[in-house]
């Protein structure tokens, strides 16, 4: 069964069309990644799903509930982890996650066991009874998403769980939702513009841009479909577009593209390629600076079907 | 009953957040002390002015009510500042995503700078006896004053939550907070009778709500109250109450619509 339906859902805020016919299913129990740049309408995409914001066209069912129709049912069937922490800093770790369990209907020694046990899981015991305003970026990122947690939903949305945290607690955050996803039985729907990420985290994952779904699959498919490896060449003058046409003409070269000084290519094999395209570059008097090659990673497969470069869209991208 | 019960849980919120910053306890109950005791002693000799006017000899008699429907105004015109730390933390956003009473979230913002009103009155009651002033309705007259410091306190700070959800901005609210209190106070008979204040400042007073709470405390606490000035006073803030809870509730509704 599909937690997570949305079918052509469109919303617009004034004049940026944020959701262009987004499209995508999340079966139950998986780990799905919504992948793009900022601006890209991912945010969006959660704030429709967990009922903040209603779409203007298209439909939405999460846990088998329509979210414009029956936003309640909804509710209590989500957990959501908003961007910048949602959390009551002058309130202690406790406080927060026991007025979120009363809003969510529950109440007495079930929510005390629940809240001990959360605190438990998120390694926050001994920070309990402290004040939120004191805890470090990565455990009030964890208190977060306890709080998303406490009435056990089928469903948890987590806006850039780790955005703003240091390397380190990002890694252990990511041990963190590995584990929760395990252990609660649940759909965890996260938004993210770190390829590694999603690369890391997600069973499945759509990649998002300008409001739509280019392509979906798990990690591996996706990047297999990108078939042999990324040739870079990095170009020391102006001349890009005289090395595009060069380089495309070659045999076992699948395509080619430019950004700015670099020139991107798909080979069958960088091994045997490198050698060919350096020759006929200079064979044209083009100087190279640098040439690097790696097996395709989620940014060549985001290149590969928005035909933009992800870093680039990002920098550009106003949320 | 959900509301109403949601609406408890985020004032308990609210309270044990404030109680936990002595600062805010101290702030609380100084300021009107100040009032009370600096300006009370300051103008004591103004009950003396011919023409007269105030009921009593005693300024500070006359004053303390005054106090309480002050303290709970001015403490009214700040209230939206916790709705923008809400909405700026995006704890809005988190509650917004639970089944959680939406009209609960704009009311326990009234109830909890209301009770706030209640209890600071109850303390500048307490120094006032002890300063000499006698509630000259009794037990009868407490209620009163801290029901109309509750009236006082609740009409404007439904319109600042409203403002609040508006304006979505420190800096603006604070700007719209003077803006509003300073003008009100004034026009109003809060630290003079009004016999004493020029006749057009009568008039402009008659329409202003802080006067209408400054009547109704003033009335039960000096002798020869006029039970019927007190009723009508209480009435017209509730209305104003009402009134104001309604457009703060709206304009979370605009709120809702901008997400």
């Amino acid at each position: 069964m599909d937690a997570i339906v949305v079918d052509e859902v469109r919303k617009r805020y004034g004049a940026i069309q944020a959701l262009d016919g987004v499209a995508f299913s999340v079966r139950a129990g998986e780990v799905f990644g919504l992948l793009g740049p900022n601006g890209a309408g991912k945010s969006t995409t959660v704030k429709v799903l967990s009922t903040l914001t209603k779409p203007d066209g298209g439909r939405a069912e999460v846990s088998g509930h329509d979210v414009v129709r029956e936003p309640n049912s909804v509710r209590r069937a989500i957990g959501y982890v908003p961007q910048s922490s949602g959390v009551d800093r002058d309130a202690t770790g406790r406080e927060n996650l026991m007025l979120q369990g009363r809003v969510q209907g529950m109440g007495g020694r079930r929510l005390e066991g629940r809240v001990e046990e959360l605190l438990e899981l998120l390694g926050l015991a001994d920070a309990a009874d402290r004040v939120v305003r004191g805890y470090s970026g990565g455990m009030k990122r964890r208190l977060d998403v306890g709080l998303g947690l406490v009435h056990r939903p089928q469903v948890l949305f987590l806006d850039e769980p780790t955005t703003g945290l240091d390397p380190e607690a990002r890694a252990s955050m990511w041990g963190e939702l590995a584990r929760l996803a395990e252990g609660e039985a649940l759909t965890i729907l996260l938004t993210t513009h770190y390829m590694e990420e999603a690369d890391q985290l997600a069973d499945r994952l759509a990649i998002v841009s300008r409001g739509r779904v280019v392509v979906e699959g798990t990690p591996d498919e996706l990047k297999l479909s990108l078939h042999g490896e990324a040739v870079e060449v990095e170009l020391s003058d102006g001349r890009a577009a005289d090395a595009e046409a060069v380089v495309a003409s070659l045999e076992g070269v699948h395509e080619a593209s430019v950004d700015g000084r670099k020139l991107r290519s798909r080979v069958a094999s960088g091994a045997r390629a490198i050698p060919a395209i350096l020759s006929a570059l200079e064979s044209q008097g083009i100087v190279v600076e640098a040439v690097t090659t790696h097996r395709p990673s989620l940014d060549d497969v985001y290149l590969h079907y928005t035909g933009r470069e992800f870093s680039a869209e990002d920098e550009a991208g106003i949320r | 009953m959900t509301a109403v019960r949601h609406t408890w849980f985020m004032v308990g919120r609210q309270l044990r957040n404030l109680m936990r910053e002595p600062i805010w306890i101290a702030l609380l109950l100084v300021q009107p002390m100040v009032w009370l005791l600096l300006y009370g002693q300051l103008f004591k000799r103004v009950t003396h002015l011919p023409g007269g006017g105030f009921g009593t000899t005693s300024y500070i008699t006359f004053l303390a009510p005054a106090i309480v429907i002050m303290n709970a105004f001015f403490g009214a015109t700040w209230s939206g500042m916790a709705m923008i730390s809400d909405l700026d933390r995006d704890v809005l956003p988190r509650f917004l995503a639970t089944p959680v009473s939406r009209i609960s979230l704009v009311v326990s913002q009234i109830v909890r700078s209301a009770l706030i009103a209640v209890i600071q009155g109850a303390i500048i009651l307490l120094v006032s006896i002890a300063l000499g002033v006698r509630v000259h309705t009794a037990v009868l007259g407490w209620i009163v004053v801290l029901l109309a410091a509750a009236l006082m306190n609740s009409a404007f700070a439904g319109l600042s939550q409203g403002i609040a959800l508006l304006v979505r901005k420190e800096a603006t609210m604070i700007a719209i907070a003077n803006f509003i209190g300073l003008p009100l106070f004034f026009l109003s008979s809060t630290l003079i009778s009004i016999r004493q204040i020029p006749h057009w400042m009568q008039i402009a007073a008659k329409f202003n709500p802080v006067n209408w709470g400054v009547i109704a405390a003033r009335e039960v606490v000096l002798p020869g109250t006029d039970w019927n000035s007190v009723g009508l006073h209480l009435a017209l803030l509730f209305v104003l109450s009402v009134a104001t809870a309604a457009f703060a509730t709206w304009t979370f509704r605009a709120y809702q619509r901008t997400i």
